[in-house]
Formats: structure tokens, C-alpha cells, sequence
């Protein structure tokens, strides 16, 4: 497939060869044809698109530059585009106009982004196959084969960034797995950064200690660029890290020197994976070795014993109290105004929640209830202390952790039915450590089994993402 | 723990999540419920004597800031999302019937 990437997009539109509205006029046509199909979007933007990339246009024309300049970026369901209905892919968000831009978008549009639409996802987030949807909502197709699931929870994100012909990047959502998890199923580059550096301002919140904003796109060198544009210390948010500005996308094909990559045992043991994926990424692990890569073996066996258990004890709870705003007040969905204050929030709630986020804030509401709190939830994060110890012991050894991002290649819809809740959780179990540990990860698309893309995932240490840029756009081009 | 996970416990949860369960919700949600907290029982497997609770996963410093008199979103602005108002304000159901 043979695309532009937004390097080359951005100097022809400053050349005048690309003109960005009649480009965004092509992508969205893409898009209405490719939505019927794939359903990637629950939301396509058209007229404010299209009103961005006439006044950008004449911007340009007046000298206007930008790292983004003229590039449709896709945006997320749970992140907020002033003007724009934003759900989270949830009913109880129906008719949510966000009166501002989420940060991370402000900085996109001041690049010179243009926003086609909102992305497909799980509701909140609530899973790994985007088949969590809200009521109401469309499930999102792979890309490679409609009869099989995208990954999640930002499906629509991914699928559309390999579907798409035209240089496209997408702001994906990750808490335990969201941005490299639909990456990897959809072939594309997914990149979940630092936890803390970039903005999570205008985020419709899953879990705060979780969740972090990241790029996904064709290749990771567009992933950086969108990176460039928008990282850095927020205001509005004061998780942000005051890091310096860093020019990541200049990374990109610089080749990583003797740098050591540690596979995990435990991960890719013989029979843990799947045989096609097995084979794609150990034919990897061989190129990097003849590339100069000294390849060593870490064990990361309390996480695989024990990183699900706490990330669902840690991300259940903080998703419990920020679910506790939807209550048919002040904006999303709203009803007659009767009965008393709790009949009326529980009926609201009762119906614009879809199953699985009850079955989650049952979950997290149980973990934080008084004679339990102690055992399940303030134990996890104490266990999630001793999670990251032992990353920070193999950051010791290695530069960067390695393994498949996926066990398995796209699953079949028909598989994923008789999956049950904690089958689906468990799915989560090579992207899921991570993401508790807030270190930077970014999955590339490593080859094919069954005609099915394989992610391979690469971990670094907190603000490793120079690294994780560098090996990561090296193994897209051996 | 001494708490028997049935029924009547489930739905004492969701009292306090404020969601009405149907008994086609809770028929499927029990088992599930039970499963899962029989697997993520085993965290109490982990020594953690000496470990201190990460409610991040990096460490966080307090930001502050001068306390200056900024523009903020207008009230229009903020009621402009909710279908029951009333003299710029929200409006809500009734606490006391």
C-alpha cells in the first residue's frame, strides 16, 4: 500500500500542489463510502470540516504554517472537538456539545489539522475488541476482513488509519491496551505515550491514573509528528509533565546503535502464541539481531500473574467515580424531570449505560465499599507499586522490553461471542502491564499471518519515547 | 472476607452505583460478578509489606499557581448543554417530595 506520508502531505500543500479543501472534500467522501461498510466513524464532522479547511485555506494562502497543515485527523469519540457531539460512545452522552476543545485537538488545529469525525470505539473505553459499543452504536469492521473486530477500544481509530488512501493521523485513547491493541490488529503504528505527557484536558475520563492520549497513524513517523504537535505541559492539567520540547519525528529512520531489547519470557514461552504470530515475531527478533541488536531475555512473571488483576481493581474504581456524573443533568441524555433525586439519576443511568459498563461499575463501586476497599482496591495499587519495581528491574538489563502485542491475529466476531467477560479481559494481558505503569509503548506492524496483520510491541522506560521512535520506525523499514 | 456475594449483596451494589438492574441484568451479571472476584481474589497472594499505594505510575508534584482572576466559560455557555433551566441555572428533580 503505497500511501503519502504527512511529511510529504505538509510540503505539497505548502507548494500549492495540494489544495486542502478540495483534499478534505476527497477524505470525506472516503469516508461516506468506506462508514457504510466499516463503521469506523459514529460521527463524521462534514460541514465543520469542510468550514476549517476553507478558512485554513485562506490562511495559507496568507502565509499560515503549520507541523499539521492541512492533515483530516480523526479524533476519538471520548475526546472532545468543540462543536462537535462527543459521546464516548455512549448513549448517555446523546447530544453532548463540548463548549471547548480538548487540549490535544486545540494543538492539532493550531498545526493546522482538520477534524473529519469521531471514531468508533467500546463505550468509556470498556474493552479490547470495540464490540462494547453503546447502545445505539455500530460495531467498527477490520479493515482486512469485515467479518473480524478492529481490537479496541479505539477500533474506528485504526481501522480507518490503514483503510484510508489519503495522510490521515487519529488521536486513539489508551487506559489498558486501546491505542497498540487496535494497532496491532489493524496493521497500523499505534503509540500510547508517557503517562502525563500529553494533556488529558478535555479527555472524557475512564480511569485519571490510566489514561493517556496517543497518536495512531500509518507508519510511526507520522505517529511522531502528530506527537511534536501536541505534547508538552498543560494548564489545564496537572498531571502534565513539564518536560522540554523534544522534536520527536526527527527520530524517525535514525538508526537505534547497540541498543539491547529484552524479550519477555513469559509472553513468548513456547505455545503462549499463536503459531503465525509466533513465527512473524521471532522473524524479527532474527533481523534486529543482524542489525546490530543485542537481544537478551527479561522475566516479567508477576505481571503476567497479577497486572489484570490489578488494573481491573485500580481502573474500575476511578471509572465508577467519573461514571458518577452522568446523571440526566446539565448535558448527554435527559429525561422528564419526576420522581426523587435518586429515582430519577438511577433511571437515566439504567438506560444510557450498555451492559458492560454496568457490569464494570458494579465492579469498581464493589472494590471501593467500605469493608472491602482495604483488600481489593488500596491493595492493588500496592501491588501495582511492585509491578513496576520489577519493569524498572529490567529496564536494568535491557533498553527497550519486546514482544508480540497480541497473542493472536483479528478475531472473527463469531469467536469473540462466546468469549466470557473475563476471557475479555484477559485479552489484555501483554498490553495491559504498561499501560498500569504508565511507560510509553508503541506497536508496529511486524507481517502478515493468515493475510492478518501482527503488532510487534516495544516498552520503554518513562520518556523513553525517543527510543521507542527510533526502533520502532527501524523495524517498519527491515 | 465473611460477605456472601448473592443476589440481594449484587443489588446493594448497584443501590450505591445508582443503576436499577433488571432481573435479566442480574441473571447474567451474578455468575460473571462471582467469577471475577474469584480470580482477582489472588492480588492478596502478593507481598506487598513495605509497598506504598501508586495512585500514579509517575511521580507527581503539586502545581501551583497565582491566584489570578481569569476569564472563565460564560454561563451561557455552561447551561448550554442542559434542557431543564431556570434563571441561569441547572434544574434538577426534587430532593424532598
Amino acid at each position: 500500500m503505497k500511501t503519502i506520508s504527512i511529511n510529504d502531505f505538509v510540503a505539497r500543500v505548502k507548494s500549492g500542489e495540494i489544495n486542502v479543501v478540495e483534499n478534505t472534500e476527497k477524505i470525506l467522501e472516503e469516508i461516506e463510502k468506506s462508514n457504510r461498510q466499516f463503521h469506523h466513524f459514529c460521527l463524521v464532522s462534514k460541514d465543520a470540516a469542510l468550514r476549517q479547511a476553507k478558512e485554513l485555506g485562506k490562511k495559507i494562502r496568507a502565509g499560515f504554517q503549520g507541523k499539521l497543515l492541512g492533515v483530516p485527523l480523526s479524533v476519538k469519540d471520548s475526546i472532545c472537538v468543540k462543536g462537535v457531539e462527543s459521546r464516548a460512545g455512549s448513549k448517555v452522552l446523546s447530544g453532548f456539545i463540548p463548549q471547548r476543545n480538548a487540549t490535544v485537538v486545540k494543538r492539532a488545529l493550531d498545526e493546522g489539522a482538520v477534524v473529519v469525525g469521531k471514531t468508533s470505539q467500546d463505550e468509556f473505553g470498556f474493552g479490547s475488541y470495540s464490540v462494547n459499543v453503546g447502545v445505539g452504536f455500530e460495531v467498527p469492521k477490520n479493515p482486512f476482513d469485515a467479518t473480524r473486530s478492529c481490537g479496541g477500544s479505539s477500533g474506528g481509530s485504526a481501522g480507518f488509519s490503514f483503510l484510508t488512501k489519503f495522510a490521515h493521523a487519529s488521536f486513539g485513547e489508551s487506559t489498558g491496551g486501546s491505542i497498540v491493541c487496535p494497532a496491532s490488529f489493524c496493521g497500523v503504528a499505534g503509540f500510547t505515550p508517557t503517562y502525563g505527557l500529553l494533556s488529558r484536558s478535555g479527555l472524557i475520563d475512564y480511569g485519571n491514573s490510566l489514561d493517556k492520549i496517543g497518536p495512531i497513524a500509518k507508519t510511526v513517523e507520522d505517529a511522531a509528528i502528530v506527537l511534536d504537535s501536541v505534547a508538552g505541559a498543560d494548564p489545564l492539567d496537572s498531571t502534565t509533565v513539564h518536560s522540554k520540547k523534544e522534536n520527536f519525528s526527527l527520530l524517525a529512520g535514525k538508526e537505534p546503535k547497540g541498543k539491547t531489547i529484552g524479550v519477555v519470557k513469559e509472553f513468548c514461552e513456547t505455545g503462549r502464541l499463536e503459531a503465525g504470530v509466533e513465527k512473524v515475531f521471532f522473524g524479527k527478533i532474527s533481523a534486529l539481531e543482524k542489525e546490530g541488536f543485542k537481544v537478551k531475555e527479561v522475566s516479567l512473571a508477576l505481571n503476567e500473574k497479577f497486572a489484570i488483576p490489578a488494573y481491573y481493581l485500580v481502573s474500575t474504581p476511578e471509572a465508577s467515580t467519573n461514571l458518577a456524573r452522568y446523571c440526566g443533568m446539565r448535558y448527554g441524555l435527559q429525561k422528564e424531570l419526576s420522581g426523587n433525586f435518586n429515582e430519577y439519576f438511577s433511571g437515566v443511568r439504567s438506560e444510557g449505560f450498555g451492559l458492560e459498563v454496568k457490569r464494570r461499575l458494579m465492579l469498581g463501586t464493589f472494590a471501593r465499599m467500605s469493608g472491602f476497599r482495604d483488600a481489593y482496591y488500596l491493595r492493588a495499587l500496592k501491588v501495582r507499586s511492585k509491578l513496576l519495581s520489577e519493569f524498572s528491574l529490567a529496564f536494568k538489563k535491557v533498553d527497550l522490553i519486546v514482544h508480540p502485542t497480541m497473542p493472536f491475529v483479528a478475531p472473527a466476531f463469531e469467536e469473540i461471542k462466546k468469549f466470557s467477560p473475563l476471557q475479555h479481559y484477559y485479552a489484555d494481558l501483554f498490553v495491559c502491564p504498561a499501560n498500569l505503569a504508565g511507560f510509553p509503548h508503541v506497536s508496529v506492524n511486524a507481517g502478515f499471518s493468515k493475510n492478518l496483520p501482527v503488532g510487534f510491541m516495544f516498552t520503554a522506560p518513562h520518556f523513553g519515547e525517543k527510543e521507542l521512535i527510533s526502533a520502532g520506525s527501524f523495524l517498519e523499514a527491515i | 472476607m465473611g460477605q456472601k456475594i448473592d443476589r440481594e449483596f449484587l443489588l446493594r451494589v448497584a443501590r450505591n452505583a445508582r443503576v436499577n438492574l433488571s432481573e435479566k441484568e442480574v441473571e447474567t451479571i451474578l455468575p460473571q460478578f462471582l467469577e471475577m472476584l474469584g480470580t482477582f481474589k489472588k492480588i492478596a497472594e502478593v507481598d506487598v509489606k513495605g509497598e506504598k499505594p501508586a495512585f500514579h505510575p509517575v511521580e507527581l508534584q503539586n502545581v501551583f499557581r497565582e491566584d489570578v482572576v481569569e476569564e472563565s466559560m460564560s454561563q451561557e455557555e455552561a447551561l448550554s448543554n442542559s434542557r431543564d433551566k431556570k434563571n441561569g441555572y441547572f434544574k434538577g428533580p426534587k430532593v424532598v417530595l
